[in-house]
């Protein structure tokens, strides 16, 4: 549905965004994850049509953006970073500014959209006076007055508190049942919370696609298993590294003479935790603690993004 | 069209949303009022000729007021963004700015005509010099508001838009002045073409000509392109 191919993109000589191509299909939630300035804002905004790429082209449902952009606008509901709107309108006024542009006449699907995005309350506030999780919402609205297949959001949770945030992230989810969602954010729980795939955008280049469990799985290789045992600790080493397939056993932590804490490796990706508790049931040890030391979406993307170049 | 009414309506009612407008439309009235009643009684003469004299002068406070926020305020505040992924053609956004400011300003001068009214109460005015001094108004004001929207698109900061505004319009104006052309040379056929006063004072005198219409329909349509032209330069390939 939306083809992105070569896309390249110069400020002056720096290049904000270098050779990016990537497909999203009619439905998805893409996060666009990534440091500040590493080109998420640039995409975006040669997505929406508001600046033209150095090269390359972008093709929405088959039509390039630069070409006929007007068509390309209207399925498109676009939220700006930082969420600019006229401060000196109340909501109302600013609502049906909105329904003006994008020539929504049906009075029930802008009262939907303000039930929707709970704006009920304020629409004769000035949009000054609004506290930064309705003025949010006010920008979603707009977003989504035409009822666009496709949503554009810029860092649509920067600056909410924790409340607004997980209440925003709910409203998205809902609205991406039906639409495709392009976000994007450095907040990475975010990503974990709404997206159904996620593009690891660094220095203008993609660094990663997939689904959160594929990065993972792709960037942390190896399994490990994290336990805590009782006994002495030249033993318990002993009995897991004779364990077939343990690589490596270190101590962790030691939370008193007799009880401490191992780290163990797998020499493949296979689930050793069945293995381990046997052997040492079979020899005595008493086991208090198991579990998977599972990689983090931080890890990774942190991984990702410091590499030297 | 629809566009076109939409960002006519939200820029019209921000105009009467900000307290710049009031202040500025009542410092226009206040001034051209006392400036033009100063000398009146002196002169015992019912004429408003003196206050088409002036008007020029007072404009070059008032317009770029009216235009310095139009664009450069959307540039700071962002808004830009939102309202040009609307799907609409620049240069339909910008006409529907230009034209609410031009609407504006002629709410204030309609205001101003209390002045011309007075006048016709204490002797007999020539409404013939009235009327071609409102229209070479109209025109001179929609020729700053021009320019002063395509200023505004330049810059984030409405102060720099207002006092450049200010600047390019006096400089426009006085071009034509025998004073400038005296030191011009052989460019002073130009300049004197160039210059907005003579072709506003003609009008000013009640004649209508065909050429000064020209002028300045052709020097505002010039500053409209020119703002599209800004508007699209974020497209340049650089």
């Amino acid at each position: 549905m939306i083809k992105i191919s070569h896309l390249t993109k110069k400020y002056d000589v720096q290049k904000a965004l270098d050779d990016i191509s990537l497909e999203v299909k009619k439905g998805e939630i893409v996060g666009f994850l990534g440091p500040n300035g590493a080109g998420k804002t640039t995409t975006m905004k040669i997505l929406t049509g508001f600046i033209s790429p150095t090269s390359g082209e972008v093709q929405i449902d088959g039509i390039n953006v630069q070409e006929d952009s007007l068509s390309v606008r209207k399925k498109i509901g676009y939220l700006p970073e930082n969420n600019p709107l006229y401060e000196d309108m109340t909501v109302r006024e600013y609502l049906s500014f909105v329904s003006g542009m994008r020539e929504v006449t049906d009075e029930k699907q802008q009262e939907e959209i303000i039930n929707t995005c709970g704006l009920s309350n304020v629409l004769e506030k000035n949009i000054s006076e609004l506290s930064k999780g309705y003025r949010q919402r006010t920008g979603l609205a707009s977003a989504l007055m035409h009822n666009p297949e496709i949503l554009i959001l810029d860092e649509p949770t920067s600056g909410l508190d924790p409340n607004q945030i997980v209440e925003i992230r709910n409203l998205i989810k809902k609205i991406g049942e039906q639409k495709t969602v392009i976000l994007s954010t450095h907040i990475l729980p975010e990503v974990q919370a709404t997206c159904d795939r996620v593009v690891i955008i660094n220095e203008g280049k993609i660094a990663a696609v997939g689904t959160i469990e594929e990065i993972i799985q792709r960037a942390k290789g190896k399994e490990e298993i994290y336990a805590k045992v009782k006994g002495d600790e030249e033993k318990v080493k002993k009995v897991l590294s004779d364990i077939p397939a343990v690589a490596t056993v270190t101590k962790a932590e030691e939370e008193s003479a007799e009880i401490k804490g191992y780290k163990i490796t797998a020499e493949e990706e296979k689930d050793l935790r069945e293995e381990i508790f046997d052997a040492l049931v079979a020899n005595g040890f008493k086991l208090l603690e198991l579990k998977r030391i599972r990689v983090s979406l931080e890890d990774v993307f942190r991984e990702l993004t410091t590499k030297e170049i | 069209m629809k566009h076109f009414l939409a960002i006519f309506k939200k820029e019209i009612l921000s105009y009467f949303n900000s307290p710049l407008a009031y202040i500025f439309t009542a410092i226009f009235l206040v001034t051209g009022n006392w400036l033009f009643f100063q000398n009146f009684f002196l002169m015992n003469q019912a004429s408003v000729r003196s206050y088409f004299d002036l008007l020029p002068w007072i404009f070059l406070f008032i317009t770029p007021a009216l235009t310095m926020r139009l664009w450069a305020e959307e540039k700071k505040s962002g808004t830009m963004e939102v309202l040009l992924t609307f799907p609409v053609r620049d240069i339909v956004v910008v006409l529907a700015k230009y034209v609410s400011s031009l609407v504006f300003l002629m709410l204030v001068l309609l205001l101003s005509l209390s002045l011309p009214i007075t006048v016709a109460c204490l002797g007999n005015l020539d409404w013939g010099l009235v009327i071609g001094g409102y229209v070479g108004a109209v025109l001179l004001g929609g020729l700053y508001l021009a320019m002063g929207l395509f200023i505004s698109s330049l810059t984030k900061n409405q102060i720099v838009a207002l006092l450049l505004t200010a600047v390019s319009c006096f400089l426009l104006f006085i071009i034509s002045s025998s004073f400038v052309l005296q030191s011009m040379g052989f460019l002073a056929p130009v300049f004197r073409i160039a210059g907005a006063a003579d072709h506003f004072y003609n009008m000013a005198r009640g004649v209508i000509d065909t050429r000064d219409l020209i002028y300045f329909i052709s020097i505002i349509s010039l500053f409209i392109y020119l703002n599209n032209q800004s508007l699209n330069s974020r497209n340049w390939k650089a």
